[in-house]
Parts: structure tokens; sequence; C-alpha cells
């Protein structure tokens, strides 16, 4: 409420500012994401300095449950309502950029070579010919958390750097009780977590693969890195013993628990493991491969402006994400939010980089891939599905990663056909 | 004005009849007949919620037809129904018919059956979910490993997971069935018990010859009830599954589940469309049937 008033009267302040400014005419832009308290509350913080910076202009936010998000989006810009500036995951650019809700950012404001060299590299998926379509403001990856307070009992004194390391860390923390049930993780595992992103993008390319091609079109693990990459991680539950899959119904359920030496999740975890009692954690960077390879898999929001905007209101927009991109902006985002920042101008700061915390995620995101998913929940089943072959029905990693790979081509396909 | 005080009493009987009509005829126009003939409409098309619609003719249904896990689907919807239906409805006769003679704490123990029936079936599957988990979570299983017997899995199996989601979804449903039994059990004429009686007949012949007879219309209602319900199933499974939804490998996905997935994280509204529509026929078709072989005589 307070927050609501001091909005109110910001605004009116402005628009009062704008009345005995000479000329300026006030525009009014309208800026639309999903609901999320912390993101929404990072969002007012911009809002009230884009709007000192720009008296002319007013920003109204709206935001809507994630579950309704893309049908009200859809409903409302080609009826020339809505939002100017939107924010979508990064994964459905596609799909608004093909319904023509979003139009591409100008080249002049957001030059294609300056964007390409300030900005982490995974954010070029973004990029079409001579234009961006979106830009980030804050972006995710992966890293390794672990327990301290397992490693310590457990006379672990740092956590893994190898994917070898990994399997002789995990076999130490974890426990199993007479029955020979397993009562502790050493390390958490499932597809359904961010497992897929890890082996995706990590575990196939440190086994010397490269997990898909053309762009992501062409599905490419079925490889004999690809084999070895499943066999590694199906092995940490089959072979090595250190982990089951739905070990206490979720991974972050375990390692919140206590229950499990290490979790590999993103960054968007920090703030719900936070405020866990009793649990004193850190984070390392993700374990590299055998020859050395580190890897990690990235992914963000993005905002755009919609194709609604024109005339004075699309010049607004204009300004609008530039300063949603600045580097002041992505400070304020990592502070609120937690969320890292997508300039490495802003991430790798001796601050930033070298903070307990949020570093690993950082340094990781110089190394990071970002898959293009064309139906993320599809092409994750696929990877749970290539698990569960393995664990359930007992198939041998190449008969099961080649049913993946035709199954998630076909996802693929389907949906470049179009 | 004139022409409503130039007509004859019957046809103004008739205007203000649909006078009061109008109201659950524009409901169900826009609210239920409206949309249901778009789901049709769209199952004709493509559309992923953003762009424009396009025409596909039976493109739709071409692609279901050889959709393997569509007939999985299928199979299991299927499941849920023949095992779900004849179980629920026994159990439940079974129960109301020993309640029924009950006296002591009657109230009190029809109220505990009802009970499930008014919970909500999210948080009741949630803790369900988690009296199956592995040891050292699950209820079922820590009671087995403290007896020295091996764990089961029971969702994270492709033979298991199945039943194992059923079972909650038919104790949530018990309570409301015996109450209809109840009623059923209740409405049959006492004196056909004391003729029974005075003629000195078994306990199984007054219950094969007069109770089961009498109760047939309750057990018709509650069979097309419980069917479609168990045919429509989704929330028990949703929320038991949502880690990996419908599976272990789509070993308990119904078909509003693949519906809800089609649409809402494929985006493919149009394949979603079919979906509904091939559900719509099995509903109807289904209840048709039992109407049919249930009434009948």
């Amino acid at each position: 409420m307070k927050r609501k008033i001091q909005a109110l009267a910001l605004a009116t302040l402005t628009s009062t500012a704008a009345l005995f400014s000479s000329s300026a005419q006030a525009v009014e832009i309208e800026y639309w994401q999903y609901f999320f308290d912390a993101r929404v509350a990072a969002m007012e913080q911009l809002i009230e300095g884009f709007e000192a910076e720009n008296p002319d202009i007013t920003v109204k936010m709206t935001h809507f449950p994630y579950a309704d998000y893309r049908t009200k989006v859809a409903a409302a810009i080609p009826a020339g309502e809505g939002p100017d500036v939107v924010q979508l995951f990064y994964g459905w650019l596609n799909d608004y950029k093909e319904a023509k809700l979003i139009q591409p950012l100008p080249a002049s404001e957001f030059p294609v070579d300056q964007i390409d060299k300030d900005f982490f590299p995974m954010v070029q998926a973004m990029k079409e010919g001579d234009n961006y379509w979106a830009l980030p403001t804050a972006v995710r990856s992966l890293a390794l958390f672990y327990n301290e307070r397992l490693f310590d009992e457990a006379g672990v004194e740092n956590p893994p750097e190898t994917l070898d390391e990994l399997v002789e860390t995990a076999k130490k923390l974890t426990k199993v009780d007479g029955a020979g049930n397993i009562t502790q993780v050493g390390i958490t595992a499932g597809m359904n977590a961010q497992d897929h992103h890890w082996f995706r993008e990590v575990l196939v390319r440190q086994m010397g693969g490269d997990p898909y091609k053309d762009d992501y079109k062409t599905v490419n693990y079925n490889t004999e890195a690809g084999q070895k990459a499943l066999e590694y991680y199906v092995g940490l539950a089959k072979d090595e013993k250190v982990t089951s899959f739905g070990f206490m119904d979720e991974p972050q359920a375990a390692f919140k628990a206590g229950r499990a030496g290490m979790h590999i999740d993103g960054s968007f975890r920090i703030g719900s493991l936070e405020d866990t009692r009793g649990l004193k954690w850190g984070v390392a960077e993700l374990p590299a491969g055998p020859d050395g390879t580190k890897s990690n898999y990235s992914s963000y929001w993005v905002n755009a402006i919609t194709s609604k905007a024109e005339g004075e209101k699309y010049d607004a927009a204009v300004k609008f994400m530039t300063y949603i991109t600045s580097d002041e902006a992505m400070q304020i985002w990592l502070d609120t939010v937690g969320e890292l920042p997508a300039k490495p101008s802003v991430g790798m700061t001796e601050e930033n980089a070298n903070n307990e915390i949020f570093g690993p995620f950082i340094r990781g995101l110089e190394y990071a891939h970002t898959t293009i998913f064309v139906n993320e929940s599809a092409q994750r089943q696929a990877m749970m599905d290539m698990v569960s072959r393995m664990d359930i029905e007992g198939q041998s990693a190449a008969d099961s990663i080649a049913i993946a790979a035709e199954e998630e081509q076909k996802i693929l396909d389907e949906y470049y056909a179009k | 004005m004139t022409f409503y005080r130039n007509l004859t009493i019957k046809q103004k009987q008739i205007v203000w009849a649909w006078a009061f009509l109008a109201l659950p005829v524009l409901f169900y126009g826009l609210i239920r007949f409206y949309p249901t003939g778009t789901a049709f409409l769209i199952s004709f098309q493509e559309w992923n919620l953003l762009g424009a619609r396009t025409w596909t003719g039976l493109d739709n249904y071409i692609k279901l037809w050889n959709d393997p896990v569509f007939w999985k689907v299928f199979k299991n919807t299927f499941a849920y129904l023949l095992i779900g239906t004849p179980v629920s409805l026994v159990l439940s006769f079974i129960i109301a018919y020993h309640l029924d003679k009950l006296r002591f704490m009657h109230g009190f123990l029809r109220m505990l059956y009802f009970l499930p029936f008014m919970t909500s079936a999210v948080a009741m599957a949630w803790v369900w979910r988690w009296f199956y988990q592995d040891v050292p979570i699950g209820l079922f299983n820590n009671l087995l490993a403290s007896v020295g017997i091996a764990q089961i899995s029971f969702l994270n199996s492709t033979t298991n997971a199945l039943p194992a989601v059923l079972a909650p979804a038919v104790w949530a449903g018990l309570g409301f069935q015996v109450i209809i039994f109840m009623a059923g059990l209740r409405a049959i004429p006492i004196s056909y018990y004391e003729a029974a009686k005075i003629d000195g007949v078994g306990w199984w012949t007054v219950l094969t010859q007069i109770t089961l007879p009498l109760l047939k219309p309750t057990m018709v209602f509650i069979v097309v009830f419980s069917s479609i319900g168990f045919l429509r199933i989704f929330d028990h499974v949703f929320n038991m599954t949502t880690n990996n939804p419908g599976g272990p490998l789509n070993s308990t996905k119904p078909l509003v589940l693949m519906i809800y997935d089609t649409a809402f994280n494929g985006f493919n509204m149009g394949y979603a469309a079919a979906q509904t529509v091939v559900l719509f026929m099995i509903l109807l078709i289904v209840s048709l049937l039992q109407l049919r072989l249930l009434r009948s005589e």
C-alpha cells in the first residue's frame, strides 16, 4: 500500500512537473510481467528511477499470475490494448515474433555488434539478422549447491572440481540403512529439476559431444559422447549408488531437508534456501569434465517492445528498454531479485564475481549455453522418460538415448515444419 | 403493447414461459454450448493461442490416431474406469449395507466416510503422494522397512503407479456413494423385508431377491456418475505426479492430463481440442451404453 501511495505521489509529482515544464507532453506506456514478488518490487524500483530521469514519461506496470500470462498478452496486443513493453521467456520469442506481437529493437539504439560485445554470449539467441528482438535484464545459470554440515561430518574439505571427484565426494556423503535403502544421498538426481539442463548442455559437452546441430533444430546427442554422459548420469544411481531418482520426492526438497550432500540447481533457488533454518550451504561452480571442459546452462526472461507501441509511445518504450538493460538496472535486479546481471560489465565486477553465493553462478555465465527449446516441458519429458526406461525397465543407455533423440527430434520437426 | 394484448391466453403463457426460461437458455448457450461448439471448430484448426487460427482439416485427428502416447493414454483412461467403477461400487455398497444396520455411533461413522469427499482433492493427493515415497519419508515404506520387508516402488513403477494413484481417488469418492446407497436402502419399503421374515428366507436370498433389485436405480446413478468421474480423472493424477506428469513413462496419464499438457505446455490448441472432442465422444458413448444396459427390462 505504502509503495502504491509513493508511486501515486510520484506519478502526481511527475505529471505536475510535466504540466509546468514548457512543452513536454506526458506519455504513458504500459509494462507487463508475470507476478513474482521480488520481480515486481525490483521493477517498481526501476520504474521509479526511469521516471525520475524521464519526467515526461510514466510507466504503468501490470502483472498477472503466470498461468494467465500468455492468454492475456495474446488477447490484448492484437486488440490494440495492453503493454508497450512486455516480458517473455526467451523460449517464447519465436512464437511472439511469428504472431507479430513484438517488433525488433531499433538498430540505432541497440546496435547488434555493440550488444554482442556487451552482453554474455548466450543472449545472442535473441538476435535475428540486423536486429535484436528482445533483451534480458537478468539471467540465470546453474551451480553446485553443497551442504557444509554434511561435508564437515564426512570430512570433505572442498567441493568437487571434476566429475570424478564428484563421484568420490558423493560416496562419502551417502548413507544407507540396514536394509540397504538410501537415507541420505550424496547428490540429488532427477531430470524433472535442473538435471536435464545439466545433461544436455554440460555433461554431453564434457564427454566431447555437441547436443544439438543447426541452431538447435537437430538433435545430436545420440552419439558416443551422449551415451557416455547418460551412463555417467544414471550410473550415479545404478552403479555408484550415491543417489536415487525421486529420493524424497523432489531433489530440492531433499537438499533443503539436509538429506543430500550436493544438489545442482539454478540461481533462482538461492532465495528459498536462504530462509531455511539450520541449513548451512555453499555454492561452487559445476564440476569440470574429464578433459577440463567447463560448461553451464543459462536461461532468462527478456523484455521486448510490442507491435502495439507506435509514435511517441514507441520512442518512450525504446527509452524504457534502454534503461532496463543498463548496468544500473542490472545491479538493482541482482540486489533485489538475486538474478544475475546479463552483462559482464556488471557481473564480472570484482565484488559480484567473487561474491560467495553469486560468484560461481556469474563465473558460469562466461561459458554457458542456452538451449533453444520449442516446447520445454515436452523436451524435458523426453529426458525424464530416457532415464525412467533405464531406471525402471533396465534398458541400455544406447537404446534409451536413441529413443529420446528420436522423440525430441519429432517435437522439433513438428514445430519447425509450421 | 397492443401486440401482447392481442395474444390468446395460451400464447401469453408461452411468452411468459420463455421469459423465465431466457436466463438459463442464455446461460447454457453462452457458458456451455458456445465454448463446446468452438472446441469442435478449433479441433479442425491449428492455433498456438498467439497467432491466427488456420484450417487444417482432419490433420489433428489423423495425428491423434497415429500417436502412440494417445493410445497408451486411452488405455489408461479405461483402466481408471474399469478398475475404479466396480471397486468403488462394491466397496460403497458393502459399507452402506453394514452401516445401515448399525445403530451405535452411526452418525459419527457416516461422517468419517463422508469426510474425504469434502476434502480438497489436491491436498489429499499430496498427502498420499508422501505416503507412497521411499524411505526415509514414505509412511508405507517406512513401515515395511521397520519390519524388514523390502521397499515397494509405488509411484516410481510402470505397473504399480496407476493403482496407487487410483486408490485415493476411489477412497475420496466413497463417502458420496455410501450416502446415496444408504438413501436407496432406506427407500426400500420395510414390508418386503417383513414378508420375507415371515416366510423364513435367509439373508442371502433377501439380499439378492429384494435389496439388490430394488437398488437398481441407485446403482444406475452411481455407475454413470462415477464412470464419468473416472473418465475425467485429473487432479489426483496431476498432483501425485507433478514431477513427471502422468508418469513414469506415461503409465498413469489419463486423457484429461494429455489435453492439459498439449494445450497449456505445448500451446497446441487444435490438437488439444481434437483430444477433447474424443473425450466428449467417449463420455457420451459410455454414458448412453450404461443407461441402456442398466435400465433395460
